[in-house]
This record gives structure tokens, C-alpha cells and sequence, in this order.
């Protein structure tokens, strides 16, 4: 396993080198973040004595923007991310995130990246690409943007999911994820890579908006092999509108009994003073070393499990 | 009392819908956006059916009282099998329904493993094979001893199962109580 890692390390590094996208290293650290109301950061104080607590960065999105912003050009980052309580059979709370983002690239074509990606890691030959309403209605006849909480939390109970508790069952967002998670994603077949785009403008985190009817945010996630294994953007360029969501998912984490975390000033500053049109991905490295090894568990594809 | 999904693991206990149910598997989910997720196979416990269920992570389930003891066989009042707790020497008392696969091979002061929830009995397991009397069946014909013939023979405790045609009255026989057959012979008849 190491050395198929290790491969697969290196086959990464030289096709981003075959592409003149520059590697970098980030910080890990950080002092503020990219506010979602479901990803909780791990927290630490790494100076003792008052200076504030840092957070260990739950992906490197926010420093790799600042580069963009400054004139980097094409970036990519294969490094350690870090999410509070997350441990599961595709999940560790340390893990490995390779993110790159392409300037002038759409994420439409950035999907195709992705792809040829696979290609060479997987063998990967060919995907595909559906659109978020395209899968509700072929596999449970619904149209995500418009049914009414009432008819989603109709279809989820006649699938054997529990009405979540509290104010969640009566968000429309929390029905469509336990939905998609439930009935989509696993009837999927795990043999093709499906690129999953166009998602309900609610669920947009830092992809931008269309203009179209209904709205929809541009991102796109990979479901291959049974497992969630990327989410791409269309950037969102407008700072307003970032401060707007981690405001936003700031008062969601509130409701949820989360506390409030504190946004990257940082990454606003450096959109504030603009940053290229670009599309970027995050994947979760070891997911994919999964699929290469055919472990059925991530704990088996890294050198020590937490 | 109540768990939460991060207590969910093989072999717990929990209620859903007024029934009790045993955690088959666990698998924890954390989509890309939204919140994470369980999804558990679990057994109902009266029933015996397996379902899949999905739970929003950090929602609660209640704890289902379900209890495993270890009793004796007593005795047969009217329509209900009375049994004694080996632990704590309480008597309880089952009605017939509850005893499908089970009545028919109960003998005095056999130990078999009971399932209780909120306090009474919903399974009953006999031990897997039991050695009984056979009271009445057809006679061995001379020098059939070697064929496969099977005859229906009726056992001590009321229970009708098929033997091999040299099987006589009195003999005593092990019989699987999972499957209901015959198999062996113990010992002849004296």
C-alpha cells in the first residue's frame, strides 16, 4: 500500500507538472476560515500565554485563493486538511486534500481535468456528467428545485429516513442531502465515474450563482466507486457576497448549537483586491488510493489511522 | 434513556416505532455539503425483519430495554409456559403465541435463552438440539435396517418429527430444533 501511495503521489505531481501548474504549500495554520455551517474546524494555541487559538485548516481553498489573487496563475496543493469529528469508513479527522484551481478555465472544463486525472491514476477511460435535477428525476421522479418540503419529506420516510430532529425537517436542504445520500448516491453505479453539477442555489458554499430559472450554483461533485470524491466550483468573485455566506453560515451554525467561527479577513481582503475568474476542486486524496488498492476502508490507505 | 447516532454500533438496542430493534451495521456519512449522516441495518427483535434506516448525525434514538436471561423450563399452566429466571429466581410467565418454535421441545428444567423487552418476553430459543423420548410410533419391520425409510414418530413432548424406520417406542433421539429433524439415535429403548 505504501508504494502504490507513493505512485500515486508522484503520478499527481507530474501531471500538474506535464500542465505548468505550480505546486504549493500553504499554511496549515490560520487565524480565520472559510465559514460552513456542517465543517468544523480543529482548534488549537499553537503560542502560549493569550494570543489567540488557530485553526488547522479544514481545507487549503482560502491561502491558495490569496496566491490567485496576488498573480500566482494555475496552483495545485497535495497536503493534510483537518475536520473536527469526522471518522468513518471513507473519513479520518486528518486526511489528505488535493485542490488546485485553473484561472481562466470554467469548471465545466474543470471537470474534464478532474477526469483525465482519473485517467491517470485509475485508468480511468471515460465519465460522465449529470446534472443534480437530472438525477432526482430519473431516480425518484422529484425536481430538487421545485418540490415542497412536504413532498421531499414524503419520498425520504418511504426510503427509511428518520425525520432529522429539531428545525432541520423543516429545511428543504436537509431533506434533499439525506435524499441524495440515501436513494442517489448508492444507486449509482459504482464502474462510472459521474460528475454531479448544477446544485440548488442553497447549497452554493462558495461556488457562484447563475443567472438562470431557477438559479443554480455552479459546483460539481465526482461520485465514483460508491464514494463522494471531489467538489469543484466556479469561483465566486464577488466579496460582499462572501461575507454575506460566512455570515450566513455563521448564524446556521448558531441555530445547529455550533459556535461561531471566524471568517478568513485575509481571503476577503485578497478578493476585495480581486481575484481572476477561475473554477477550482478540492479531492480527497486518499479516497482515491481506496479505489487504486481496493480497500474498502480509508484506514487501510494511510500509513497510521487516528 | 436516549442515544445518540455516535453511540451507534453492532449490537445495540434501540426503539423505533414502539419496537425493538438490534443494530445490525453502522456506517457513518459525511456528504460534501450538509451535515454528516448514519445509515443502519437493524433487526426487529419481534418481528425478526431486517430494514435500513438513515439518521441525520447527532439526532437521538430511544434506548430499547431489551434484556437477555438465561431461564428454566417449569412448567405448562392453562395457555402459558411459566419459566424461572436462573439469576434471579422471578418467574415468568409466557403465553403460547410467544412460544412459535419453542413449545414443542420443552422439557422440565430445560435452560433456554429468553429475549425480554420492557420487561416481558418476546423470543424464546431452545438450545439447539435436544434429546427426546419418542413415545409412539409404527414398529421397525424386521430386517429394515438398512433402508432410508422415514416414518413420522411422536415425541414426549407432543412434537411430531420424521425418523428412520428402525427408530422404536422408548428410544431416545436428538433432535435439531432449528430445522425440526431427527439427528441421531441416543439410545435404544430398554
Amino acid at each position: 500500500m505504501l508504494r502504490r501511495r507513493a505512485e500515486l503521489l508522484q503520478l499527481t505531481r507530474s501531471f500538474f507538472a506535464a500542465r505548468g501548474v505550480l505546486e504549493v504549500d500553504t499554511p496549515l495554520l490560520a487565524r480565520g476560515l472559510v465559514v460552513d455551517a456542517h465543517i468544523d474546524p480543529i482548534s488549537c494555541a499553537p503560542q502560549a500565554g493569550s494570543a489567540a487559538p488557530r485553526y488547522l485548516l479544514p481545507s487549503p481553498e482560502a491561502p491558495m485563493k490569496r496566491l490567485l489573487a496576488a498573480g500566482s496563475g494555475p496552483i495545485f496543493q497535495l497536503g493534510k486538511a483537518f475536520r473536527r469529528g469526522e471518522r468513518g469508513r471513507q473519513h479520518q479527522p486528518e486526511f489528505t486534500m488535493l485542490e488546485w484551481y485553473r484561472p481562466g478555465l470554467g469548471y465545466h472544463g474543470l471537470m474534464d481535468e478532474v477526469g483525465e486525472l482519473m485517467r491517470a491514476l485509475l485508468g480511468t477511460p471515460s465519465w460522465e456528467k449529470r446534472t443534480y435535477r437530472g438525477v432526482f428525476i430519473d431516480l425518484l421522479g422529484t425536481d430538487p428545485h421545485t418540490a415542497s418540503t412536504d413532498e421531499l419529506a414524503e419520498l425520504a420516510t418511504a426510503n427509511g429516513v428518520r425525520t432529522p430532529q429539531g428545525s432541520a425537517a423543516d429545511d428543504p436542504d436537509e431533506w434533499l442531502n439525506l435524499l441524495f445520500a440515501t436513494c442517489i448516491e448508492p444507486a449509482l453505479d459504482p464502474q462510472v465515474a459521474t460528475f454531479i453539477h448544477d446544485f440548488p442555489a442553497s447549497q452554493s458554499a462558495l461556488a457562484a450563482v447563475s443567472g438562470d430559472a431557477p438559479p443554480v450554483a455552479q459546483r460539481f461533485e465526482l461520485l465514483y466507486g460508491g464514494m463522494e470524491l471531489c467538489n469543484g466550483y466556479q469561483e465566486l468573485l464577488d466579496a460582499d457576497a462572501h461575507r454575506a455566506r460566512f455570515e450566513a453560515a455563521n448564524t446556521q451554525r448558531e441555530q445547529l448549537g455550533k459556535e461561531r467561527l471566524e471568517p478568513d479577513a485575509q481571503l476577503i481582503a485578497a478578493i476585495e483586491h480581486g481575484l481572476p475568474e477561475c473554477s477550482g476542486v478540492a479531492i480527497g486524496f486518499d479516497r482515491v488510493v481506496m479505489l487504486a488498492c481496493g480497500a474498502d476502508s480509508i484506514a487501510n490507505v494511510v500509513p497510521f489511522a487516528d | 434513556m436516549d442515544y445518540s447516532t455516535s453511540d451507534f454500533r453492532r449490537g445495540l438496542r434501540v426503539e423505533l416505532d414502539g419496537e425493538p430493534y438490534t443494530i445490525i451495521e453502522s456506517e457513518f456519512m459525511k456528504p460534501g455539503k450538509g451535515s454528516g449522516i448514519y445509515r443502519i441495518k437493524c433487526r426487529n427483535l419481534i418481528r425478526d425483519r431486517v430494514i435500513d434506516q438513515t439518521f441525520r448525525s447527532g439526532d437521538k434514538i430511544k434506548a430499547a430495554d431489551v434484556v437477555e436471561s438465561p431461564v428454566e423450563y417449569s412448567y405448562k399452566a392453562g395457555s402459558k409456559f411459566v419459566f424461572m429466571d436462573m439469576e434471579t429466581y422471578e418467574q415468568h410467565e409466557v403465553p403460547e403465541e410467544s412460544m412459535v418454535g419453542a413449545a414443542e421441545y420443552l422439557l422440565e428444567g430445560m435452560k433456554v435463552d429468553v429475549v425480554f423487552w420492557n420487561g416481558s418476553v418476546i423470543t424464546v430459543t431452545p438450545p439447539r438440539q435436544v434429546d427426546l423420548v419418542v413415545e409412539y410410533c409404527e414398529p421397525s419391520a424386521k430386517g429394515n435396517t438398512a433402508t432410508n425409510v422415514q416414518k413420522p414418530a411422536k415425541m414426549e413432548t407432543g412434537c411430531e418429527i420424521n425418523v428412520p424406520g428402525f427408530i422404536n417406542i422408548g428410544d431416545v433421539v436428538k433432535i435439531d430444533t432449528r430445522t425440526g429433524t431427527y439427528v441421531e439415535r441416543v439410545s435404544k429403548a430398554s
